[in-house]
Order: C-alpha cells, then structure tokens, then sequence
C-alpha cells in the first residue's frame, strides 16, 4: 500500500477539526495523564461528526496532537481497510491535510480500537486508543465516587474477583480482551478492549500509548519506558492466546489470528488480524497453506478500490 | 517498655464510644451515647423502629460521620485510636481487615453479580490474598461451617434462598477473621425455623471464633441467646444497659417493660 497525501479544501474547518482552545484542554489532559500513567483524567470531551461508540475519544486525542508532517495509520479489529478504519483515515486526510499509510513502521500516530500492530512500536510513534469503557473496576462497582476512592488508596482487590470468577467458572484465567493491568505498580487500567495477547506489547513500549474515552470523557497514558504488569493469581498466571494454526494466508505462526468461516459446512481459516502485517509478509514473498484463496484477492481489490478514490 | 505497651493496649477496650451524637436535621438520631465493648464480647442494641441504632451501628462502622463523638477502636494496625481521627485511608483498611458487616438484607451486603464463591472469597482478595487454590480451599470450609452446599458454590447468590443468602453473606463477613462485626438485623425477613437455626449457627461461630459483636435488633429473643449484654434505645437515647438476662428479667425503664411485656407467647 502507497502512503498518500489529501489535500484538503482549505478554510472549511480549523486545522484537524477541533478548534485552538478544545485542542489546548485535551493536550492539558494528555500531560496530566502521561505525568501520572494509568491514572483517568477527565476532560470536556465535544461532540463529534461520528456518534458515541465509533471512536470519538481517539479522534479527538488524535485532532490535539496531529501536526502538518504526521503519517496516519488508523485501524479497525488490526485490520487497515475495514469501514470505520477509512473513514476515520479519510477524516484526517481531509481536515488535517496528513499523509496516511497502512505500514505500522511508516506511521507516527497509530489510531485503534482492539488491537496492537504485530510490527514492534519505535520510539516516536503514538498509539491512540478508542476506548469504550474507561474504568476496569466498573463492572464490579457500579458507583464513581466509589472506584475513584479505590484508586486513591490503591484498593484493587475487587479486580481480582473478575479473575477468580474466570478461574471458577473456565479453569483458567478466560477474559480475552480487555484484560486489566496495572500501570507502574501504580494505578490499576482498562487497556481498552484490545486482546490480552497484546498486553506484554504495552510492557517498556518505545512508544507513547495515549487512550481516550468520548463518551466517558476520561484521558489516561502509558508512557514510554513504563511497567505495565497484567493482573494474574500466583497459582494461576498470566498468558496470551495461542493457535495451532498458521495465518492462511502467509503462514505467519505467532500474530493473532480471526477465524473466518467460509462456507455453511464449517470450513474455516485462520488469517492474521493485522491486515498490514500480513500484507508485508506476503510481499515478501512468504505463503500460507490457503495463499491465492479469493479472499487473499478480495483485501487486494478493497486496496486498489481506495487506491482509485 | 514495648512490653508494657501492648499490654496496655490488650487490656484497653476494644470499641469504646464516647459522647456520640448525630442528628439529621431537626431529628436526633443518636443522642450522647457511651459505652465499650471488650474483646469476645457481644452487645445487643434494641429498640423499635426509628430509635436510631442503625445510625449509631452505621456511625461505628466509620460509613457516616457522627457530628460530636469519638468511636475509639483498638486495632492491630493502629492501636487505641479514635476512627474519624484516622485518615479515610485508614479507616476504610480497618474497615477491610478487621470488621464485619452483616447487612439485615443480604443483597445489601453481597455482590448480586458475582458467584457465592467469589462473594466469601472477596475479603481474601481485598486483603491481598492472591493464590486462588488457597482461597478456594478456606471459601469451600467456610461454605461447610455456614451448612451451605458445598455444590453450589459456583452458583450467582440470586438462586439461593433468603436464609442461604443471609448464611453466604455471614461466611463472608467472617472469614478474614475479623475482631469486631456489626450485624444489623441479621435475622430480619427470615421465617422462623430458619431463623432459629441462623442464630444457633452465629452463637457458635462468634463463640468459637472469641469474636466481639454489635447486633442491632428489635427482635427480643434474638437478643437473648446471642448478646452477653443489651442497650436499649428510645429516640436516639439509651435508656437501659445491662446483662442481658438482668435487662429481660427485671426491666427498669417503662419503655424496657414496656418492650419486655409485648413479647409474643404461644
């Protein structure tokens, strides 16, 4: 995939959609939350041309920090090239006029809801988060004042009984996405609902990690060079998914893999959920059982689709 | 010398409530209220409705702030300190450690969304358990001790019965080996039959335990076979304090006669 610029038509919207003083509170709230990491700073979040839900708290961290000379990558589920992820990418095309590019290594800010690119982060690069829902402890306390209070003193072990129902109920230690960490021995955190499989990539990252919640209106960072310990009992430790499968696609044994099902007689594959990280693989020159599958042609024709636009 | 210090602090009450008072508004909730409690012992506060012992209970348990007073606890953290002259920190880690706090409904005091397991095993964890074997192992022995079904416990506490909730939520409240609960109508809304075996199972538990215990009750009887001592309160006021089976049997106050003589017989 070629990185591309867009230009835009000048004077119709302030550069990267927000205005001058929206842009200024968030970046008071991005510093606050990368001077204290893991910790949920709240801030006036504004309303979006997107609805709650489609990723108004990464847009916007995304809008106070983009500059002139950013490359913009945006995904969706890992992949590059699924609905929510171009238009996002298209938005920042157009109101701040960035090159936007699908290879993890060329992009400065990263925006995305589930996943962390298979290609490790370098310094310099920001990842953004979509997140949904900010608060770990939430679903085991319903009240604000209450979770704020165990952040305060450092009462987290009301997260442990999501683990221990886990372990009770499956034998093991089942939540897949989401999976709570704790930040710099510090502050307990939601890394949002990207697999557990990418927790240990957050662990001394290069990279900034910044997360935004739209509708919660809640900030938090991991900066870089950061400890970030995911949640486990001493009888029962943490671990990642794992598949007996390669990708199909390019034979890659060890990203995270979605399981496609092709046909009403439960014929499946497995392919690689970052579709860039894939794509890369198969340039060069690596293939999987299913290579040349229609699908394999299918993301081919989505790219040139976007490439004529 | 450090000797002579924790002697003295062993030999120091346990709960000491000195002066309390806490009015909402015009109403008196609780008005000048003293009284300690030693270490195994178990008092009883009854009153009708309205008298103010669940204020007093919730003013001792540190969740509301009386608005003169001191509620001096002996902790093992802390020593002989007057709660609310503790940091909120503070208080709610003895809180966690070191009482207990049976809600008269037990949905009150249990987490409705998680298995009744993980409601008895939840103590462990806040106090920084974090071997789920070991945990398992005493909320199964606990689950023995409260006669729960040892089958069930993986079962969310809203498919358990009244009298099994209030039995879970009792486990719970017991098996970080706490000094001090605070029961608040702990046989409230249950029938009778199953009232009677609850109380027998707490008279064992706190006896065998050498717990100290506040029961909040309007229930005489209830009062009788578990409080060593009882408080009887009448618009935010004490009105008679004493042993239990001298308070019963030869009532002072014509407020505690009163309440003596309307006991029903069969």
């Amino acid at each position: 995939m070629t990185t591309q610029t867009n230009r835009m038509q000048h004077g119709a919207y302030n550069h990267a959609y927000l205005d001058e003083q929206t842009k200024r509170m968030i970046r008071r709230a991005i510093l606050k939350a990368v001077a204290i990491p893991g910790y949920q700073v709240p801030f006036g979040s504004r309303e979006m041309p997107v609805p709650y839900g489609w990723g108004t708290g990464g847009i916007q961290v995304t809008a106070s920090i983009i500059g002139q000379d950013d490359v913009y990558k945006c995904i969706d589920q890992g992949a590059d090239d699924t609905t929510n992820a171009v238009s996002i990418r298209r938005f920042f095309a157009r109101v701040a006029d960035v090159a936007t590019t699908e290879r993890t290594a060329e992009a400065t800010i990263i925006q995305t809801r589930h996943r962390i690119p298979e290609a490790p982060l370098k310094e310099g690069q920001i990842m953004v988060y979509q997140v949904p829902q900010p608060e770990p402890l939430r679903g085991l306390e319903p009240r604000e004042t209450e979770t704020r209070a165990m952040h305060a003193y450092e009462e987290y072990g009301l997260q442990y009984l999501s683990l221990y129902e886990s372990v009770a109920a499956f034998g093991r230690i089942a939540g897949g996405a989401g999976y709570p960490v704790l930040v710099d021995e510090r502050y307990l955190m939601s890394p949002s609902p990207i697999p557990k499989f990418d927790n240990p990539k957050l662990h001394q990252s290069e990279a900034l990690h910044l997360f935004g919640a739209g509708r919660e209106k809640r900030i938090y960072a991991v900066p870089p060079h950061t400890d970030v310990r995911s949640l486990d009992f001493e009888d029962y430790p943490f671990d990642v998914q794992s598949w007996d499968e390669v990708c199909a696609l390019c034979g890659c044994p060890d990203s995270y893999k979605d399981e496609v099902i092709l046909d009403d007689e439960g014929t499946r594959m497995f392919v690689c959920s970052d579709s860039s990280h894939c794509s890369d693989r198969r340039d060069a020159g690596h293939a999987g059982p299913m290579a040349g599958h229609e699908l394999d042609q299918g993301s081919a024709d989505a790219a040139n689709l976007e490439d004529a636009e | 010398m450090e000797r002579a210090d924790v002697q003295h602090q062993d030999d120091a009450a346990l709960l000491a409530v000195r002066g309390l008072n806490k009015r909402f508004g015009n109403v008196v909730a609780c008005h000048d209220i003293n009284f300690e409690l030693r270490r195994g012992e178990i008092l009883g506060i009854v009153g009708e409705s309205g008298s103010g012992k669940t204020t007093l209970l919730r003013c001792m348990a540190g969740q509301i702030d009386p608005d003169a007073g001191q509620v001096v606890f002996n902790s093992r953290r802390h020593g002989v300190k007057d709660i609310f002259a503790l940091s909120e920190q503070d208080r709610r880690r003895i809180s966690r450690e070191e009482w207990g706090y049976v809600h008269q409904n037990p949905r009150d005091g249990l987490r409705m969304r998680v298995s009744g397991g993980a409601n008895v095993a939840e103590p462990l964890m806040m106090n920084g358990q974090r071997h789920y074997g070991q945990m398992r192992e005493l909320t199964l022995e606990w689950f023995e001790k409260v006669e729960l079904d040892i089958a069930r416990i993986d079962n969310k506490p809203r498919t358990f019965s009244g009298g099994m909730q209030q039995r879970l939520q009792i486990a719970r409240n017991l098996i970080h080996s706490p000094s001090l609960v605070f029961m608040d109508e702990p046989t409230g809304g249950l029938d009778v039959s199953v009232q009677a075996r609850l109380l027998d199972l707490m008279r064992l538990l706190v006896r065998d335990m050498g717990l100290a215990a506040i029961i909040v009750t309007h229930d005489i009887a209830v009062a009788r076979l578990l409080a060593d001592r009882l408080m009887v309160m009448k618009s935010g006021e004490v009105v008679e304090h004493g042993l239990t089976d001298q308070v019963l049997d030869d009532p002072q106050h014509g407020y505690t006669q009163l309440l003596v003589s309307s006991v029903l017989q069969i």
